[in-house]
């Protein structure tokens, strides 16, 4: 069966956008075959920074013939039908349609359509156009003369040519006749910009993909990139050195040459008295070379290495020497900055923050770290930091954002001010705080244990969150621009994975009216500032579940520990889930749920009949069943029992407490009657079945656990 | 072409022979040679002969020296490669040739970049300009790793959009300097081409203003001026606006569009000054962008409507 090769040539396509481009354009061809009934056996693109391609093989030469019967009006129906249903269907009159009968409805027309299956090669140049004029590219644009009309076609660059070939192996195959937009699909093609700039033909995908190479083009990414390591390691390892390995920067090098050349070249060793990560910044970020490690310091070594599209007349030199006048310069400035760094002490910088506004609402930079340092302080008991370290770490820990290195490289923040902390001789706790108060920064990066780290990264982001709740800026739907999700849910990481106690409404509640009228805010009263908590504390409850339901835990069981009154601590919820989720794993977790469900239930009922609910403590006296006294007893015990156990916090003994209530509660729905006669009768078990509601609510509100 | 020239002539080794070829290599092609526009501004684009001509259907190509000023760029002469004022060469071709790659290719020939010796790759770089309310796509050109160029096809400049779509191509002279004469520091350069006591270096020409407008820009201008400055600028440029509408309100016809820009350029040119002195807000900092983005908007919508902007 015949194969498809297209090739779209432009000028330059941005590195970052190569992979989903070619994605994208093997979806579409091969979508729209499939639609047309065209199943292929197989498909692959590939993309160059000056081209895409893709090769389809095994399309059928034509398309299957279709048969299709389609009901039309009944005989003698209004002309208006009639002459709809032939222009509906292409026949020329009635006379081309069959009567089909219906003793029931009544005898109708019915046409039959036969559509006889096209060459796959029309139907191939009918559909490339149109996903040439569709393509989703991220940003496209326009360009020449074309450009002054409506319509003109849009590319990521200016596009130049397109290969669109259709045939069999064996045989020449044919072009495709379409054109988009003043170009016209052929089958010539061009080699590398500067080493192979002629046109060439090409018939099909394996002469296309080697005489590509024959033209310094290496089509496949995947091959480049294969390329590339190898000669980088290859390099390095010559000379003792091991590659810094960097997949992302592999990715974006392989989209920006057609014929990688792998080189080496070095900077001046005075250069790595600057922090490795600022050298690997510089160099990475600016000039999207490699860096080179030593293995015998395990440290940066002066070497860098660097991808060439070109084998150059001199062997490279000329490109290695221009390279290393580029770092050279870059690293001179880097190394200037964090010289220039070093002479100003962190605290120095902090009056400039009075000038920088954080947030048009939440005030200067400077109010926010004020802020930061007094929640700090508070927070630092009870992570177990010391409060004057805590302090001293929240009042440091932003002051980086306004070196040289840090504005130069803003993804260093925290790294430099640990640097610079630790050269103006700080503790080294508080040093590593400006670093780990930014952690964790999502679902996988690790949580800080350095109590005063904890201390200031939780300070960090409960400001962020109440803040923000304070002005009413909360994320909505997908919407989440301040990062507060992520900010929730490194608090939650933070306190539970440190097995931190802290009363988050207190906190929360005490760093509301910290957002005073000082910043425009009008004053709350505590009822505002309860409300807002609230508020706050069941996003807090809806991070924790998606967490929880992210580990795989029951995140309905979130629900039934947050409906107890005042529940605001994290780490004890966590474990409160915890000993439930395991308690109802067991035969009397799974009874005593089904028991105090029966007992929810038939209460609502009643509830709703006798418009009244039925609180209070029953009527010893008008107990009468056995299992009746025998419930009200263990309701009793257990109830002592479980708050003892929870007072302790201990969850487990709470639920072993709460097990004992089961054969009590099943004897009693076996045995005894609710809705006796004797309306006193059932009026006091009904209070009885309260109880139950009651004493589970100890652990968790049950009604709740689904 | 090159072999023909004196020694002090030669862009390898004089940067004024540097401009000279270049000039020389697009006015070759067909581009007007223009002189640098006499205002201050922040990068060539801004010079009328890009901005506004940009926009429109007739054909332009123009080419040009401006020099730029970035008042918060300032070292006070002390960096190797920072500069509050330096010189952009740039090029102006409407609509953009097909062929305008090698264009630019064959212009790094003519002053000495030889594609077989070199790594020269295009690098993606989406162009926005805020406060022109201009954006295109196109990439930063590398030599040997190094920036030399910017490549820009202008999809919308002034808020209006490009139709036809104009290429346009900015040299950093400074810098494509260094890198052909093999200096690592710009006050290095040799300007004349000359040697012995001849020779004029870049640091003799423009040090001394580096250190002083440095001062000026970070520690005096007069910010008071400045503000009032904004303010005025801003006002004229509306009214000249207003009042260049041929037969008042039908807005068919505009006779004032290049005045009234001149008062946008100076609006710019007098925010980023306020901006260097740091006397405007991260907030307010936005809001003059955009009070700059209105006054290129309003005189792009001009433009269009006088006899070069129109069809």
């Amino acid at each position: 069966m015949p194969d498809l090769l297209l090739e779209l040539f432009s000028e330059e396509i941005p590195a970052r956008m190569q992979a989903k481009a070619a994605d994208d354009l093997r979806k579409m061809v091969t979508d729209k075959l499939v639609a047309e009934g065209l199943v292929y056996d197989g498909a692959k693109a590939f993309a160059t920074p000056r081209r895409l391609a893709l090769t389809v093989h095994g399309i059928p030469a034509r398309q299957p013939d279709l048969k299709d019967e389609r009901k039309g009006p009944k005989i003698g129906a209004p002309d208006a039908a009639v002459q709809g249903f032939l222009k509906a269907t292409g026949l020329k009159s009635l006379d081309e349609a069959k009567i089909q009968k219906d003793p029931k409805k009544g005898d109708f027309y019915v046409a039959l359509i036969e559509k006889t299956g096209r060459p796959a090669i029309d139907v191939i140049a009918e559909i490339l156009p149109v996903i040439v004029r569709t393509f989703p590219w991220p940003k496209s644009m326009r360009w020449g003369e074309r450009s002054a009309k409506p319509g003109a076609l849009q590319w990521v660059r200016p596009l130049h040519s397109i290969v669109a070939t259709f045939g069999m192996e064996t045989e020449d195959p044919d072009v495709v006749a379409f054109d988009v937009a003043g170009i016209t699909a052929g089958q010539v093609t061009r080699g590398h910009r500067f080493m192979a700039p002629d046109e060439f033909g090409v018939r099909r995908f394996e002469d296309y993909e080697a005489k590509l190479f024959e033209a310094k083009v290496v089509l496949d990414p995947q091959r480049r990139k294969d390329i590339i390591l190898a000669d980088a390691k290859e390099l390095a390892f010559a000379q003792g050195f091991e590659l810094v390995e960097d997949q992302v920067l592999l990715d974006e090098v392989s989209g920006l040459v057609e014929w990688p050349v792998v080189l080496m070249g070095s900077f001046d060793q005075e250069f790595l008295s600057i922090p490795g990560e600022v050298i690997r910044a510089t160099i990475r970020n600016n000039q999207k070379c490699f860096v080179v490690n030593d293995p015998k310091t395990g440290k940066l070594t002066n070497k860098f290495i660097l991808v060439a599209n070109i084998e150059a007349s001199d062997g490279g030199k000329a490109i290695v020497a221009g390279n290393e006048r580029v770092i050279r310069a870059r690293l001179s400035d880097a190394k200037f900055f964090y010289d220039t760094d070093l002479k100003t002490k962190l605290e120095g910088r902090l009056p400039k923050f009075e000038q920088i506004v954080f947030h048009e609402k939440l005030g200067t930079q400077a109010e926010r770290i004020a802020r930061i340092e007094r929640l700090a302080a508070e927070i630092a008991p009870l992570v177990g930091a010391d409060v004057e370290k805590a302090k001293r770490a929240a009042r440091l820990a932003k002051a980086d954002l306004l070196t040289e290195v840090v504005g130069e490289f803003p993804e260093l923040q925290g790294l430099m001010g640990k640097y610079y902390a630790l050269a103006q001789g700080e503790d080294a706790s508080v040093a590593a705080a400006s670093e780990e108060h930014y952690k964790p920064q999502g679902p996988t990066d690790r949580v800080p244990s350095d109590s005063t780290s904890v201390a200031v990264a939780l300070a960090d982001k409960i400001d962020t969150l109440v803040g923000f709740w304070a002005i009413d800026e909360k994320p909505t739907g997908s919407k989440d621009p301040y990062a507060l999700r992520r900010a929730a849910l490194g608090v939650i990481r933070l306190i539970v994975d440190n097995g931190a106690r802290a009363s988050l409404a207190t906190l929360a509640d005490k760093h509301f009216r910290m957002f005073g009228s000082a910043q425009g805010l009008k004053e709350w009263n505590s009822r505002q500032v309860e409300q807002k908590c609230i508020d706050l504390l069941s996003f807090f409850a809806d991070r924790l579940k998606v967490q929880l339901r992210d580990q795989g835990a029951r995140h309905d069981l979130v629900d039934a520990v947050f409906a107890l009154e005042g529940q605001d601590d994290l780490l004890m919820i966590v474990r409160r889930v915890e000993a439930l989720g395991k308690f109802l794993d067991t035969d009397d977790g799974k009874n005593l749920l089904a028991g105090t469900k029966r007992a929810s239930n038939i209460l609502a009922i009643e509830e709703k009949k006798d418009k009244r609910s039925f609180d209070g403590a029953p009527d010893a006296k008008l107990f009468v069943a056995d299992e009746e006294k025998a419930l009200a007893s263990a309701i009793d015990q257990v109830k002592s029992e479980a708050s003892a156990a929870v007072a302790k916090e201990d969850f487990a003994s709470a639920m072993t407490a709460m097990a004992k209530l089961r054969p009590a509660v099943d004897a009693f729905f076996d045995k005894v009657k609710v809705n006796d006669d004797d309306a006193k009768i059932r009026e006091n078990r009904l209070k009885l079945l309260n109880e139950i509601r009651a004493a589970t609510r100890a652990v968790a509100d049950f009604s709740r656990i689904q | 072409m090159m072999d023909s020239l004196p020694p002090h002539m030669r862009p390898e080794r004089s940067f004024q022979g540097l401009i000279l070829t270049l000039q020389r290599y697009w006015a070759d092609y067909g581009c007007v040679i223009l002189q640098p526009y006499d205002m201050e501004v922040g990068a060539g684009t801004f010079h009328p002969a890009t901005t506004l001509r940009a926009l429109g259907p007739k054909h332009w190509n123009a080419a040009y020296v401006q020099p730029s000023r970035r008042p918060k760029d300032g070292r006070y002469g002390e960096n190797p490669n920072r500069l509050q004022h330096y010189y952009q060469f740039q090029v102006i071709l409407k609509p953009s040739p097909p062929d305008i790659q090698d264009l630019y290719l064959k212009s790094l020939a003519a002053i000495g970049v030889d594609a077989a010796l070199h790594d020269i790759r295009f690098v993606e770089d989406d162009w926005e300009s805020p406060t022109l309310g201009a954006w295109g796509l196109g990439w930063e050109c590398w030599c040997d790793g190094m920036e030399v160029s910017q490549f820009t096809y202008f999809q919308q400049v002034a808020g209006v959009e490009c139709a036809p779509v104009a290429g346009e191509l900015t040299y950093g002279l400074e810098r494509l300097a260094m890198y052909v004469q093999g200096v690592d520091r710009v006050y290095d350069l040799n300007f004349n081409g000359r040697e012995g006591a001849e020779k004029v270096t870049y640091g003799d020409v423009f040090l001394q203003a580096e250190r002083e407008y440095s001062r000026h820009n970070f520690e005096h201008a007069d910010t008071a001026m400045l503000f009032e400055q904004f303010k005025m600028a801003e006002g004229a440029c509306q009214r000249y606006l207003d009042a260049g509408w041929k037969d008042g309100g039908n807005r068919k016809e505009h006779l004032m569009a290049l005045p009234a820009y001149d008062q946008c350029i100076k609006a710019s040119h007098v925010f980023n000054l306020l901006d260097a002195r740091g006397v405007i807000s991260v907030t307010e900092r936005q809001s003059y962008i955009l009070r700059v983005r209105e006054l290129a908007k309003a005189c792009g919508e001009a433009w269009i409507h006088t006899e070069a902007g129109g069809a």
